[in-house]
Formats: C-alpha cells, structure tokens, sequence
C-alpha cells in the first residue's frame, strides 16, 4: 500500500548519494525518494504544489530528515508533519552533523522517533544508514 | 555600675551634690571649731569674775571666822543655775563652808596652790584666793558645769544638718534645672549620631544650640556629615557608573558568546559535511573501482581517507575544548581511587596491557565527576601512550597534601620532554613530537588544563627527554566561589 518506503530530505546531494548507496545495498532502496529542502519536502507529504496528484494517505515508511537545510529546516518539517493529524504517526529520524545538545532537546520535544549524528567516518556512517533503515523499514510497525 | 560608664546627666548631678556637700562640710567644721573655742574662753571668763566677786564678799567671813556668813554668800549662788559646788578653805585648808550645804564632804578636792580654772571632763573649775590686802585667808572653790555649751552645740550642730539637707535639695534642683544647658547639646548629638548610624541616613544635621565648645563640636560633626553626604554621593555614582560599564560589557560579551556560539555551531555541522564525503568518496572508489588502481593508487585513497578521519578528530577535539568553556562545574565529593580505578580499566584495553600500573592510595576531594574523569583519562592515556615504546613502560598515579590543596600526580617513564618547550605544553594545538610518533591532536592537555582552572586548581609537569614525564594538579580542598562560566 506504501508506493514510497523511504523519503529522504537532504540538502546535501552528496551525501544523499551516500545514503541511497547503503539502503540499496540493504535493499531497501527501491522506493525512496530524495528531495532537496524542507519546502518541497512539506509540499510532497502534504500533496500541494506539484505533488498535488499525491494522496496524503500514502505515507512513506520512514522519513530521513537532515537538520539543517535552505528555506525550511528539519525541525520545522518535523514539527509540521507531528502537528497534522493524518502525518504524526510517520516515523521520523533526523540526520545531522550537530551534536549541539539544544538542537537533539527540541527534537525530541518535538517528538522525534531518533537522532543520528552523521560520523565523518564512512564505515559508521554506512553502518547507521543500513541499521536505520532495517528497524523502521521492515521490524517497526505503525498505525495504519 | 562604675561612675564613668554613668549618663552624663547623673555623672553632673553627682559632681554638684558632691562639690556643694565637701564645701558646706568644711565651713561647717571651721565655725564648729571657732564656736568651741570662743565658748570655752568666754565661760572660763565668766566663771572667774564670779569667783572674783564671791571672794571678796567673803573676805570679812573669813577674816571673823563667821561660817554663818559665808554660808550665805555661798547660798547666793543658787542664782547661777550652772554652779554646782562651790566651797571656801580657811587658810590652812580646812573645808569652811560649803555649797550646795547637803553635798558630803568627800566631793570637795583638797585645797590646791593651783590657780585659775580649767576644764575637766564634764566641769570646769578652778581655785580663787580670798585676799585682804596681801594676806590670803582662805581659798575658794568653784565649780561649774558646761551643760550649756554642749546644748548650743547640739543646737549648731541641728542647725547645720537643715542647712546641708535643704542645701542638697537645693543644689539637686538648681544642678537639675542647670546642667541641662550642658547635657541637651551632647544628647541631642549623642541621638543624631545614633540615628544617623542606624539608618545611614546621612542627610540628617544636628542641631545647633550654642556657641561654645559643644557648638563647635556639633560644627565640626556637621561638616563631617556634608563630607560623608558628598563621598557616598560620589560612590553611589561611581557604582552606577560601573554597574552600567559592566552591564554593557557583559552585553558585549553575550553577543561575542552568541557569536561563538553559532560559529561552533556551523564548525561542527558544515565542517565534517565536506570530511564526510571525502571518506565516503575515496571508500566508494576503493571498493568500486579498488581493482582498477595499483597499490599506489590504493594506498593514496588509503592516505586522503585517513587524514579526513584526523581532521574529524581534531574538529570534534576542538567542539570539546570550546563547550567546556560553557558548562556549569558541579562539585561533588569524589572517590579518586574508583575514579581513577575506572579510568584504568577502560584505557588499559585501548593501550598496552603490559604497561606496569602503580597506583597509590589516592585522597578524595571535591570535583566535577565527568570533568576530572576527563583529566585522569587525558594524562593517563597520555602516560601510556608515551610510553608504550619502553621495554618496560611504567604508569605511577599517586597524591599527597600540601598547602590545603590536594596533589595528584601521573608519572611514566616514556618519551618526556624538554624543559626547554614547557611554555607550549598546555596550548591548544601544541604539540612536542610529531603525529608520526604518536598520536595525537594537541587538545588534550590544553583541555586538562582549562579543567583544572575552572576548579580553582593549579597543573604544571616536569620532564626529562627519553626518561619521562610527570603531570601533576592540585585541587582545591576548602570551597571555593565558583568560577565564572566563560573561562
């Protein structure tokens, strides 16, 4: 029922690539979606602008969210998607380079299901990416 | 109460009641002994003319042997109500006649050559020959007594109580009425002075009352009031002068910190971004195209790869240094033994198990647990990193007391260092041997350092090249005002 497992929002196409890398090799990258910044990101879940065709009802799986983008940032999608009544039970992970300890405080205020800070290390950048994906992709379970 | 500690009022009234009371005292004696000398010399002379007069009314009696009239002339005597005894002797000293005529006989001296009169204890008597011409007939005594003279003593005597009793009032009344022209100045300032220190009011004036010495004082505690008035005044402003210099400081330094703060914000966000995705790149492109490259194509992706996780380090080295400038030292009583035991524990498996440890019983004291943690983690895995090249690398970890502070100290027997460099050992990024020797970012001790000092303590080391090292930092052990966070 799910046309899209993982929606991944990541300023950072390099990173993004990165990230796709891994869940493939998992094999959970068959249905994800990469989009740029928090406004398209907004506009997709919510089905406005050019993803108007989009039924709001198809939740993605698991939303990759990254902290600190352009325009709209992640704390603000997140608390957007937790603010509406048919989005807040979608899992949502934010992804980031910060440690800073405000920034994991009002996420998890904002009810966020985890925070993964990004390592430099690509072995456990890698190893968080496919660990992340097998726990909310295939062992979580969400309301329907 | 002692007479110098008295109110001033009492201490005045008693000076005049005592003035008046010794001057009073002393005219009274000098008229007492005046009176009682003038007295006896006039009753002595009235007793005398009385002798003389008798005598030569006996004369004749004497002269014709007639007892009968000088019984008489002695019976006259009753007129004189102060003669008790009196009696003539003939001439050969014989008791004649007598007065009063019922005394015995026994209470008549014997005849006596001695003249004129003289006091005894309760009389004054005295002998008078009788005379005709130059020959004496016969003797006459007299007696009298001087009931009178201690009557008018009595009298002066009562007299002079009245006058020291009504003098005493008096004096007690007048020193009432008087000596407050005295006491209101000095208790009028006594009261302004009070009121001014228990209110610090400084504006409050005393009252002038008089242009003598008092007036002058009161002057003169005016004038230091205005000087008073006009310092506090001058302090007050310099306060606020200050107050605000510090507010706007601390303004400045806010934004500063704000500043900071968001420039460690973005390092660690947007600086390990681009660190990633060399690691992450060069990884893909071992394990894409590893086949294609030569083992020096290899072992140059290897070198990027590993110079990106260095810098990571450094970066996350570096976050740790500047956050701890911010966070609060919470100051418990530490068990340095289990601390250090910890601390031991995990570094020995990241190190050399070889490593020969000697750990002293260590003395608690009060510390930031994470903090000192921080500290015993950095030397110690500084001590065996540095010597971990030894045959026989030895780790001592020991404390003592001295000058109320505790004394701990790490000493291995690695690489040292010379003397020479102390001044860049606590540096942020300094460091004395090369990566290639070992390890390392030059944030350690820079963190220990910053550690030790937010805790009011001291760090200082001593090192010999190729013998060893040994750090050392005291800790305070009385509380200490906790230190201002931006340090």
């Amino acid at each position: 029922m799910h046309d899209v497992d993982v929606l991944l929002v990541e300023d950072n196409p390099d990173d993004a690539v990165l990230v796709i890398r891994e869940l493939k090799k998992n094999h959970l990258g068959n249905k994800v979606i990469h989009l740029p910044d928090g406004a398209e990101a907004l506009d997709f879940i919510f089905s406005r602008g050019k993803y108007s065709d989009r039924k709001i009802e198809d939740r993605p799986k698991l939303i990759l969210l990254d902290l600190k983008m352009p325009k709209v940032d992640g704390l603000q999608v997140l608390r957007a998607i937790r603010a509406d009544e048919r989005t807040k039970y979608i899992p949502v992970v934010l992804m980031t380079s910060s440690r800073e300890e405000r920034d994991i405080v009002e996420s998890y205020s904002l009810g966020v299901n985890a925070y993964v800070v990004k390592p430099v290390n690509f072995d456990a950048f890698s190893k968080a990416v496919s660990d992340l994906g097998m726990f909310w992709i295939l062992v979580n379970e969400t309301p329907k | 109460m002692h007479f110098k500690d008295r109110p001033i009022q009492n201490k005045l009234m008693r000076v005049m009641l005592f003035t008046s009371g010794a001057v009073l005292l002393l005219t009274c004696v000098a008229y007492f002994t005046y009176e009682y000398y003038s007295f006896r010399q006039a009753t002595a002379q009235q007793l005398s003319t009385l002798g003389k007069i008798i005598a030569a009314n006996s004369t004749a009696a004497l002269a014709f042997q007639s007892k009968a009239d000088a019984d008489e002339i002695l019976a006259a005597l009753s007129a004189e109500p102060h003669i008790i005894a009196a009696c003539l002797y003939d001439k050969d000293g014989n008791l004649f006649a007598q007065y009063p005529a019922d005394l015995p006989k026994e209470a008549f001296p014997p005849v006596s050559s001695k003249k004129g009169y003289h006091f005894e204890s309760q009389h004054l008597s005295g002998y008078q020959p009788v005379l005709q011409g130059d020959k004496q007939l016969g003797t006459l005594f007299l007696r009298s007594d001087i009931e009178a003279m201690y009557e008018r003593f009595k009298l002066y005597g009562s007299i002079a109580l009245l006058v020291i009793v009504l003098s005493f009032v008096l004096v007690y009344f007048l020193s009432r009425l008087l000596q407050r022209s005295i006491t209101k100045p000095i208790l009028s300032l006594a009261q302004t002075a009070q009121a001014i220190t228990y209110r610090q009011d400084y504006s409050v004036r005393a009252q002038k009352m008089s242009r003598d010495e008092l007036g002058m004082l009161t002057d003169a505690f005016n004038q230091m009031l205005n000087q008073i008035q006009i310092q506090t005044h001058e302090i007050h402003l310099f306060n606020q002068k200050l107050e605000q210099s510090i507010a706007d400081r601390t303004a400045e330094l806010e934004i500063a910190n704000k500043e900071l703060e968001s420039f460690s914000y973005s390092v660690s966000h947007d600086l390990r971004a681009p660190l990633r995705s060399i690691d992450g790149y060069s990884r893909i492109m071992l394990e894409d195209y590893g086949d294609k490259l030569d083992d020096n194509g290899r072992r140059t992706l290897n070198v990027i790869i590993k110079n990106a996780l260095r810098m990571g380090t450094l970066i996350d080295d570096l976050l740790a240094f500047s956050r701890l400038g911010k966070q609060n030292v919470t100051k418990v009583n530490l068990d340095m033994n289990f601390l250090t035991a910890t601390v031991v524990e995990e570094l020995k498996v990241q190190y050399n198990r070889e490593a020969e440890m000697r750990i002293g019983p260590l003395l608690d004291v009060e510390g930031d647990s994470s903090m000192i943690k921080q500290v015993m983690t950095n030397l110690i895995s500084n001590a065996l990193k540095y010597s971990m090249k030894k045959e026989k690398p030895v780790v001592e970890i020991g404390s003592f007391e001295e000058n109320g502070n505790h004394v701990y100290y790490v000493k291995d027997n690695g690489a040292g260092f010379d003397m020479q460099y102390y001044d860049k050992l606590f540096g942020v990024f300094q460091r004395l041997h090369s990566t290639h020797e070992f390890e390392g970012t030059g944030v350690g001790l820079a963190l220990v350092h910053r550690i030790v000092a937010r805790h009011g303590g001291k760090i200082w080391a001593e090192g010999v090249v190729d013998v060893g090292a040994t750090f050392y930092f005291a800790l305070p052990t009385e509380k200490i005002a906790s230190i201002p966070s931006n340090t």
